[in-house]
């Protein structure tokens, strides 16, 4: 709601400290100063009563689209409402990768913005988010394999984005750890794309979160909607354990729950709710200066900064909400990591999680208007929600500044699935376990 | 690790059986429209709570399966065969 009177709007949040450029310069005038002159990097806003865009779910996307609808659409009347503290959901469970190799057009292209996104992301939000291009290499095992890799790159070519060829040797020259002579699954060679790699996935959330909160956008942290509040065909605000706020627009911002949040619409989404596991290794030396993954079973690696080796797989492949993952997958990865790797065969894993996937029909996901006016959902991410972040949060902002997709996911509507438009980028149908 | 009683095996590790999804869903009328397809097709529910849904057991007697499981608790309240009818329990949350 933007016509709130001035002075109510104000009360609520008397004071917002502005944290100040981030600089080399600065670093150093701290140092010399005993660090007394940080600030919060956001303001903890208390919610007012009514905002022109509600954004349920602080994570990734939902603070992104914050940030983009105050910096690009002009929109600063934005409220980011969190159950928890910020970070600790999806944007923080996941492993971190950032890559565009996809096959399907549509998907190179929205994906393919995101990476240059991440390319300029930490001057854009003055916030050093790790981003590290250090090369995602897919492994073939069998001259099949390197077939559909080939159609994939040459694809990815023709729409001018990076992917390599490698062969045995320099594979085993770039990943001298891996087992390429593996008896039953020798390495054949792998595709590189060297623009791939990692970010710091909570200083993703720190980040937009910090430059949200610079632009006027009110986060507000243990907020948890209870209800989605309609008249007639209109949404017109969220309930929270906060108190009712009231909003124009509310934007569904919350992957892995997306389906409880619509039902409370009335909505119901051609979504499934699955987890997919994550595992950190003790600490060694650097082993691994690439993103590796696996093609003779779903696993897929890296070393973080810290020396640990972050892995993940597939999904548990049933249903979930409990963000705990199950044995018969830690076992599989567990068998994969050592496949490639015999080396590693010894390395304690010393952290495990699951994170809930919002797994959609077609395994693509889904940003949208919804049946409900004023309701806008930016989920479905499947596995690929973390890299996505910067191009959800772009478009999502368009959708809701200007009431119309934003070109880049104009396939990614809603009714795509009763037009018989899916965007099946694994080609096995409506299967959400399956992708 | 879900243990999974089979009627016909007996209880089993669920690395046997193959997760099939919702089994709420019943094949509309061929003259139901778009709408009703759409929804049999793509749309569930998706609950966090009970949740009806077909599993295979690929690894022993290779019937399919009607399971009453709980999404967020993972226990299993009843197994019965395809045909049979089997009602959910009451949801409440968690």
């Amino acid at each position: 709601m933007s016509a709130l009177p001035e002075s109510q709007a104000k009360s609520a949040n008397p004071r917002r400290v502005s944290s100040g450029r981030y600089s080399l310069w600065r670093l150093l005038r701290e140092g010399l100063n005993g660090q007394r002159g940080w600030s919060r990097a956001w303001a903890k806003a208390l919610p007012r009563p009514g905002y022109r865009v509600v954004i349920v779910g602080g994570g990734g996307h939902g603070l992104a689209t914050a940030f983009y609808l105050a910096t690009e659409q002009g929109i600063s009347d934005v409220a980011v409402l969190e159950k928890g503290p910020l970070g600790l959901g999806n944007v923080g469970r996941n492993t971190t990768l950032i890559r565009s190799n996809y096959f399907h057009p549509q998907n190179i292209g929205f994906y393919e913005f995101s990476l240059k996104q991440w390319e300029g992301l930490e001057r854009q939000l003055n916030f050093n988010a790790m981003v590290s291009q250090r090369g995602t290499l897919n492994l073939f095992h069998t001259e099949a394999q390197r077939d559909l890799f080939t159609r994939r790159a040459n694809q990815m070519r023709l729409l001018g984005v990076d992917a390599e060829e490698l062969g045995r040797n320099a594979v085993k020259a770039l990943v001298p750890l891996a087992d390429v002579d593996n008896g039953r699954y020798p390495v054949v060679g792998g595709f590189l794309q060297r623009r791939g790699g990692t970010v710091r996935h909570d200083a993703v959330a720190w980040g937009y979160a910090r430059a949200a909160s610079e632009a006027g956008v009110d986060i507000i942290e243990h907020c948890e909607v209870t209800g989605i509040a309609r008249n007639g065909p209109r949404v017109t605000g969220v309930e929270t354990t906060r108190g009712f706020i009231a909003a124009d627009t509310v934007c569904l911002a919350v992957a892995g729950h997306s389906s409880r949040l619509a039902a409370m619409a009335g909505v119901t989404l051609p979504i499934e709710s699955h987890l997919l596991q994550a595992f950190v290794t003790e600490s060694i030396k650097p082993v691994l200066d690439t993103v590796v993954t696996y093609g003779a079973g779903h696993f897929y690696v890296s070393q973080s900064d810290k020396g640990g080796l972050v892995y993940g797989g597939a999904l548990d492949g049933y249903n979930s909400y409990g963000q705990r993952g199950t044995l018969p997958m830690a076992e599989e990865l567990a068998a994969s990591a050592v496949t490639l790797f015999p080396g590693l065969a010894r390395l304690k894993v010393i952290r495990q999680w699951a994170g809930i996937m919002d797994m959609t029909m077609d395994g693509s996901p889904i940003i949208s208007k919804t049946p409900v006016d004023g309701l806008i959902l930016n989920g479905g991410w499947c596995y690929g929600g973390f890299k996505a972040i910067p191009a959800g949060g772009v478009t999502t902002a368009h959708l809701i500044a200007h009431g119309s997709p934003h070109p880049l996911a104009a396939h990614l509507g809603l009714e795509r699935f009763a037009a018989g438009r899916t965007v099946d980028e694994r080609g096995v149908g409506p299967f959400p376990y399956a992708h | 690790m879900l243990r999974i009683p089979c009627p016909w095996c007996g209880e089993r590790d669920e690395t046997e059986f193959r997760y099939r999804g919702d089994a709420s869903k019943t094949r509309p009328a061929a003259d139901a429209g778009l709408a009703a397809f759409t929804a049999y097709v793509y749309e569930r529910d998706n609950p966090l709570g009970w949740h009806i849904e077909w599993w295979l057991h690929v690894g022993g007697c290779r019937r399919l399966l009607k399971v009453i499981r709980h999404t967020f608790s993972h226990e299993i309240r009843a197994v019965v065969g395809p045909a049979d009818q089997v009602s959910l329990p009451p949801q409440s949350r968690r």
